[in-house]
């Protein structure tokens, strides 16, 4: 194990670490001082990788995993994964600290919530530089777990509950439609690696699964990159507290989807599909968004809508950035990669200056009581280092210098522009309504971002209307985090070359590596369009935020039900009646009905593989000798078969079954096989016995009269599995398909030192079916004793009826 | 347990069987590296022996001799199982490859040591518990 995966999967050692340290310490100090360590130790190394990586000198280390299915852990750090690496353990250590102040140490569920948040950081630090494509799976879905558990971390109630099942069902049916997709390009390219899929883009663009493959993939980016119309889950996300929310659903978990289409551009990008979806789906998204957050009252809910539209944002820039790949190396393709790289400059904007604002949130939820804007107002004198933090998040949200949203926003503009004049993949309509819709949904942003600034802030301070008496500013501790945000917001304005020349330009040189020169960022662009929509937003802006009441009540027009929300639940709620009434009518709570359905299912199963393939042809040339023994105890079994099915006492029933077994055990001991012999009787005795301790529960025989109709449906199944059993024994020693391995087990004692072949087997060479078994096994001597033990008194009712 | 637990004759039965079945189980298990044997029916023989014991002792009685929890018995059986098998992956080979030697032991002399009876070990710990857990819960229960 090497030293970066070391680092990388530290957050999933100190999560095993985290109960113990909150047992013993948490009574005397928050164990979220421990916890920040991880992020803070993964910050620094990964630092230290920068200047090799910003060099080109990308770092490639392999741990086997499951190297018999080739699944390896490879690391694969270039400029990309490096970026993500450094938001998820910066913001990480941020937000722990914060929630060091967020989280009550007394009341609060620490160890559950940090062991979570730490799955979730080694999870996505896995995601994002792994290069087996199945570990980035399955660390996908592990993000959704933790999400899933950190979102319903307040699990009493009923609301976080719903919104952590809503986010898995959306996210984790997108990511098992990745990996059908995943699996297709492992199945074009015949390997596991991203790298060598990159490499291999050829083979890939000329497949007939190209688009498959391309469709599935982009449903996973969109679902978890909360894309419309699969956006509805971030909102309801928001029942997580607050440090979640700024961590997961807006710096880095939302991401993910992001990460996964900047990772796939060049093998799908330079395709219309691809190109037309990315930016369609991504405008869409950020004008939907930004629509929505206006009408909300409560200030996380905004803030999740303002996510998602940012999310559609930096979408549509990298499907922009994706028409890269249809040039050759030259201007055009410099052109169009400007796009990609506003897109991660973004991005990384984003991750600052969004943290703030939930940080902040947080904050007046904390000291208020309330997040409802309704309520809010005046903040301002009271909570004046807090309204910076909101000042300086917001503006930057919506454009305005001097703060790094701006930079980003007018190469977004830049890029918008450029997908107007794509001529290459002929949509018209299309690529002349994204500017306009960019430039409409900017207008809404900057509204969402002055009712997110002044509703709460400014006006009158309402106490009498706050649930929290004395409101005062947030300790020093839960200021800290939004503070290094909000500088960095104001530094990357100022110096933005050093973030594009160490982080931005590698990041970019990992999705197109034949750029011809890197790019530089400028505030200042001289009077272009880019200025001019600028310009346009602002004033527009603030014309309609002052007359927001007037056209507000547009909205009430649009009906309830016609919305996405409406949809899900209501689909969601058929699907429950449906299967409920489904799985009712044939699951009927009698043991001897499910016995039918086995015995009919085996039945079925066994005679459609004879007769299909064709296998009935049977040979007795290799068959012993029956001798006046076999004879003579098969009779006996015959008979005390037969005493079991006609006696009408469940005694003489269960002792007759008995004599079957040690009757076999006698066969066994005449073809020479001990173990068998042995095993059986053991078994047999202890069956028996079970079988005498609970007979006393069961309904006496013959006290009930069955129908005939019953009996004869058991009478014909019982033939046809016992025909079909015999039918298939008979036939399987006939046929030898594969060369028999028996001479291996010959070996025993050279391989295993075991004269007992059959006990080698068990314990050495079959030693993982043993353990299997045995787990099997435990399992369900586990669920006797529940079911037995715990059972609730009130379901008795029906069993007592029947003794 | 439903049966009555006053039977002399089934009492001092009892007594000596159960100590001729343990004996005879113990003997399985080891025997089974070279002879028919094991852990699975080793395991099983012990838990057919408690088993008896239930039948012809109450409860309380027993729970006082034998203060075992099954439930956990079989827990550890199973994780002797797994951690027998991570074992041999520290030394570089495969999970649950089983090694065996000869050592000079005295009063024994040349003896072969396995690491596949402690994974039997592990075996029969996870039989034993549960069978008894089976049993006895299914019998203990009141309706």
């Amino acid at each position: 194990m090497s030293f970066l995966h070391f680092t990388i999967l530290l957050p999933f050692i100190a999560a095993i670490v985290v109960p113990f340290i909150y047992r013993s310490f948490n009574h005397k100090i928050h164990t979220g001082w421990f916890v920040v360590l991880v992020p803070v130790f993964i910050f620094i190394n990964l630092l230290l990788q920068i200047p090799s990586i910003s060099n080109g000198e990308n770092i490639l280390i392999s741990m086997p995993w499951i190297p018999s299915l080739e699944i390896n852990f490879d690391i694969y750090m270039d400029g990309l994964a490096l970026m993500f690496g450094l938001i998820i353990s910066g913001i990480g250590a941020l937000v722990v600290i914060y929630s060091i102040f967020y989280m009550d140490k007394n009341r609060e569920a620490l160890h559950n919530f940090y062991i979570y948040l730490l799955l979730f950081m080694g999870a996505m630090l896995g995601l994002v530089s792994s290069d087996n494509v199945f570990v980035l799976y399955t660390l996908w879905e592990l993000t959704s777990v933790s999400s899933f558990l950190l979102i319903a971390y307040w699990y009493e109630r009923k609301k976080s509950r719903e919104g952590a099942l809503k986010a898995m069902i959306i996210t984790v049916f997108g990511g098992l439609a990745m990996l059908a997709g995943l699996i297709l390009l492992v199945m074009i390219t015949d390997t596991y690696s991203l790298r060598e899929m990159i490499a291999n883009v050829d083979l890939i663009q000329e497949s007939a699964l190209f688009i498959p493959a391309l469709l599935l993939i982009l449903l996973g980016a969109f679902t978890k990159s909360a894309q419309f119309p699969f956006s509805i889950w971030l909102p309801d996300a928001m029942e997580a507290p607050t440090p979640v929310s700024a961590y997961l659903h807006s710096a880095t978990m939302v991401k993910a989807g992001i990460y996964l289409v900047a990772r796939m551009t060049p093998i799908f990008g330079g395709s219309a599909t691809w190109f037309w979806l990315v930016v369609g789906i991504g405008v869409i998204t950020l004008f939907y968004g930004s629509v929505r957050a206006i009408r909300q009252t409560d200030l996380k809910a905004l803030l999740a809508f303002s996510t998602i539209s940012q999310l559609g944002l930096i979408m549509s820039l990298l499907g922009v950035g994706s028409a890269a790949f249809y040039f050759n190396p030259g201007e055009s393709q410099q052109l169009y990669a400007f796009a990609l790289f506003a897109a991660i400059f973004h991005l990384f904007n984003h991750s600052t200056f969004k943290g703030a604002l939930f940080m902040v949130v947080g904050i007046i939820d904390h000291e208020t009581g309330t997040r409802d804007i309704r309520r809010l107002g005046g903040l301002l004198s009271i909570m004046p280092i807090t309204f910076t933090i909101a000042l300086i998040g917001s503006l930057s949200m919506a454009g305005l210098p001097p703060f790094n949203g701006f930079l980003s926003k007018e190469m977004f503009f830049t890029g918008m522009l450029q997908a107007s004049e794509v001529d290459m993949f002929s949509l018209e309509w299309l690529a002349n309504g994204c500017p306009i819709l960019a430039w409409i949904a900017s207008i809404f942003t900057f509204i969402y971002c002055m009712i997110l600034l002044v509703r709460p802030f400014l006006g009158t301070f309402k106490p009498d209307r706050l649930p929290k008496e004395k409101v005062h500013e947030a300790p020093i501790g839960m200021l800290i985090p939004p503070i290094i945000l909000g500088s960095l917001v104001v530094l990357i304005f100022f110096f933005p070359n050093i973030l594009g020349q160490y982080i931005l330009n590698p990041a970019i040189a990992s999705i197109v590596p034949d750029l011809e020169k890197p790019f530089k960022i400028t505030a200042w662009h001289g009077f272009g369009p880019e200025l001019y929509m600028t310009i346009g937003v602002i004033v527009l802006g603030l014309l309609l935020f002052v007359s927001i009441k007037k056209w507000n009540i547009a909205f009430r027009v649009l009906p309830e039900n016609l919305n996405l929300n409406y949809l899900y639940s209501s689909s969601l709620e058929n699907m429950e009646k449906r299967s409920v009434s489904f799985t009712n009518r044939y699951m009927t709570g009698s043991i001897r009905h499910y016995l039918i359905y086995i015995f009919v299912f085996v039945f079925s199963v066994l005679a459609l593989a004879l007769i299909t393939l064709n296998a009935i042809d049977f040979d007795f040339s290799n068959y012993a000798y029956v001798t006046i023994y076999d004879v003579g105890i098969l009779l006996a079994m015959i008979v005390a078969a037969l005493t079991t099915l006609f006696t009408r006492n469940r005694i003489t029933a269960i002792v007759s079954l008995g004599a079957v077994g040690y009757l076999v055990v006698m066969l066994f001991v005449i073809f020479r096989a001990p173990d068998l012999a042995l095993t059986q009787m053991v078994v047999e005795t202890a069956t028996t016995a079970l079988f005498l301790l609970c007979f006393y529960h069961l309904p006496k025989l013959g006290k009930k009269v069955e129908k005939v109709k019953f009996k004869l449906t058991n009478l014909i199944v019982s033939i046809l599995v016992g025909v079909t059993v015999t039918i298939l024994t008979l036939v399987a020693t006939g046929h030898k398909l594969f060369t028999p391995i028996t001479e291996f087990f010959e070996n025993a004692y050279e391989l295993a030192g075991a004269k007992n072949i059959v006990n080698a087997i068990l314990v050495d060479f079959r030693g993982f079916d043993t353990m299997l078994e045995i787990a099997v096994l435990f399992i369900a001597g586990i669920g006797v004793y529940t079911l037995i033990k715990l059972r609730s008194k009130g379901s008795d009712t029906d069993e007592a009826e029947t003794e | 347990m439903k049966l009555k637990p006053n039977d002399v004759i089934l009492n001092t039965v009892t007594k000596l069987a159960a100590v001729i079945i343990f004996t005879f189980s113990i003997d399985l298990f080891w025997a089974g590296h070279h002879f028919p044997g094991g852990g699975f029916i080793g395991g099983l023989t012990t838990a057919a022996g408690i088993v008896l014991l239930y039948l012809s002792f109450d409860i309380e009685r027993i729970e006082k001799n034998l203060p075992i929890d099954y439930k956990k018995m079989a827990a550890i059986g199973v994780l002797i199982a797994i951690f027998t098998g991570l074992a041999g992956m520290i030394y570089g080979d495969n999970f649950l490859e089983q090694t065996f030697g000869y050592f000079n032991i005295p009063i024994f002399g040349e003896t072969e040591l396995a690491t596949a009876v402690l994974f039997d070990v592990g075996v029969a710990l996870a039989v034993i518990g549960t069978a008894v857990t089976i049993i006895t819960s299914i019998s203990e229960d009141e309706l």
